[in-house]
């Protein structure tokens, strides 16, 4: 591993994306603009207040889940992983190269989703904003590096396209958005307990009704980031320098 | 660098498969230190799985393939061979100059190499354009310009001349030469006969087998030709004859 190759490499990515103003305008409206949706939506009664925080973890996660799982599998397609794995670079430089670039990207969605959801939806938050930026900020990584992880998998943008479907909404219908947690089936909250976006949405619930103390939120963001760092090794594990 | 007794690449008994079909049953071949080496044949006779193989980047079933006296893809090797494959593998949303500048970090190499490479493959020009918007034949030699980075001292390099027009196909075989007598090995693919006379040294490939291994004058001595094409066309109908008398 080195540090440098990784930083390249990050830089690298930025400078692909600022390449491309229309992604970073789409990365930091849209999650905002289905927030300001969700709250337009549900402007006379008290859901958007239920459902706001869990708005801040969904979105970005799908986003950034998308965005990163599409540019690794067009590395993969156009050959120039390939060549660079015949470099002298580590595989973990490549994906912590990537989750750096997007984290970054992350950072700055976060902030602009969280600003906009408490400052112009009126989002009412009684814990801190600091750390429902950083459930947010550590949510969108989460999206980031399940992306890098899910286009190992896929051989083509068809493959990876349903790759969203298959490991996002299970989460988004077992997260507790459209049925508080406790009031699922065992089996099916058994299995929520152990899906990541789970954790999110309980965190920033948690935040913005301030029904839990730091600890606890700290134990659940240590819990998206040991999901995030399996699925950046895993992620490195099963990129292959030889292929058939 | 030149104390090595061995070859630059070795291959031996290597046997190959894609999907489900053996394209090496037990290929055996040498590539000599500092020689320009053509290796030629239609497409699909194997030349890419051979690169690919040389650069430790394809599977194999069984054999061995021995680079500068390392196993092929040890981590050492990752410096000393520099390879382009056939379509440009460069980032189409980065400039010339940032590709280069990307590819050079990875490498570890010295910062000047980029204006050095750049010139080398007359991109000056492009520089600060994105590789997007250049021609096919820009493209590939954007490609080219990230393998000499570092100044491998092999070169392993996937038709890299397709789609050049006459000029700038002289220009690169022109610079392939010079690279050769400042002693790096090169093993260029094509499929382009006439670019074989420019070599030390040709391989002719057909259906994942050598069926010739020669100097190019050699090669239109014993197949009594004065062209390439000529000789590799005799050479085909030789093989084609000796495989129809041994299932007779």
């Amino acid at each position: 591993m080195s540090l440098a190759r990784t930083f390249a490499t990050t830089g690298r990515i930025l400078t692909q994306i600022r390449h491309d103003p229309r992604t970073i305008a789409l990365l930091l409206v849209v999650p905002s603009l289905l927030i300001g949706l969700m709250s337009w939506l549900f402007a006379d009664t008290p859901v958007f207040d239920r459902v706001g925080p869990a708005m801040l973890a969904l979105f970005p996660f799908i986003i950034m889940f998308l965005v990163t799982s599409i540019s690794t599998l067009r590395e993969r397609r156009s050959g120039t992983l390939e060549r660079l794995l015949t470099l002298p670079i580590s595989k973990l430089d490549f994906i912590l190269g990537y989750t750096l670039a997007f984290g970054l990207l992350a950072i700055a969605q976060a902030a602009v989703a969280v600003g906009f959801a408490v400052w112009v939806c009126g989002l009412s938050i009684e814990g801190s904003i600091w750390l429902l930026f950083a459930v947010a900020l550590a949510d969108a990584v989460l999206g980031t590096t399940l992306g890098l992880l899910a286009s190992a998998f896929a051989r083509t943008e068809f493959q990876v396209v349903q790759f969203m479907p298959a490991v996002v909404f299970p989460q988004v219908l077992l997260g507790g958005v459209f049925l508080p947690r406790a009031d699922m089936p065992d089996v099916l909250h058994a299995i929520s307990d152990w899906l990541p976006l789970s954790h999110a949405i309980d965190a920033l619930n948690a935040v913005s009704t301030g029904s839990e103390d730091a600890a606890y939120i700290g134990g659940e963001l240590l819990v998206i980031a040991a999901f995030a760092l399996g699925a950046v090794l895993l992620g490195s594990i099963t990129l292959r320098r030889r292929t058939p | 660098m030149m104390n090595y007794a061995g070859p630059a690449v070795l291959v031996d008994n290597l046997r190959v498969k894609r999907g489900s079909r053996e394209v090496f049953h037990g290929l055996s071949l040498a590539v000599p230190r500092g020689a320009l080496v053509g290796l030629l044949g239609p497409s699909g006779c194997g030349k890419t799985t051979l690169m690919r193989a040389i650069v430790g980047a394809q599977k194999t079933v069984s054999g061995t393939v021995t680079v500068l006296d390392s196993p092929a893809g040890t981590p050492g090797l990752r410096k000393r061979v520099g390879y382009t494959t056939q379509s440009a593998t460069v980032y189409d949303d980065l400039t010339i100059r940032q590709n280069l500048d990307y590819f050079r970090s990875i490498l570890g190499a010295p910062r000047g190499d980029v204006d050095r490479v750049i010139e080398e493959t007359d991109l000056g020009d492009h520089a600060n354009q994105l590789v997007g918007a250049l021609s096919g034949g820009q493209q590939s030699r954007v490609s080219l310009a990230a393998a000499l980075l570092g100044s491998p001292e092999l070169l392993v390099l996937d038709e890299p001349t397709v789609g050049l027009d006459p000029v700038l196909r002289v220009q690169l075989w022109t610079l392939f030469r010079r690279l050769r007598e400042n002693g790096t090995t090169l093993l260029v693919s094509s499929h382009v006969m006439d670019e074989a006379t420019r070599c030390d040294r040709l391989f002719l490939m057909r259906s994942g087998e050598i069926l010739a291994d020669e100097t190019p004058d050699g090669l239109l001595e014993k197949t009594n030709t004065s062209t390439a094409e000529d000789a590799f066309l005799a050479i085909i109908a030789g093989d084609t004859r000796q495989s129809s008398e041994a299932e007779l």
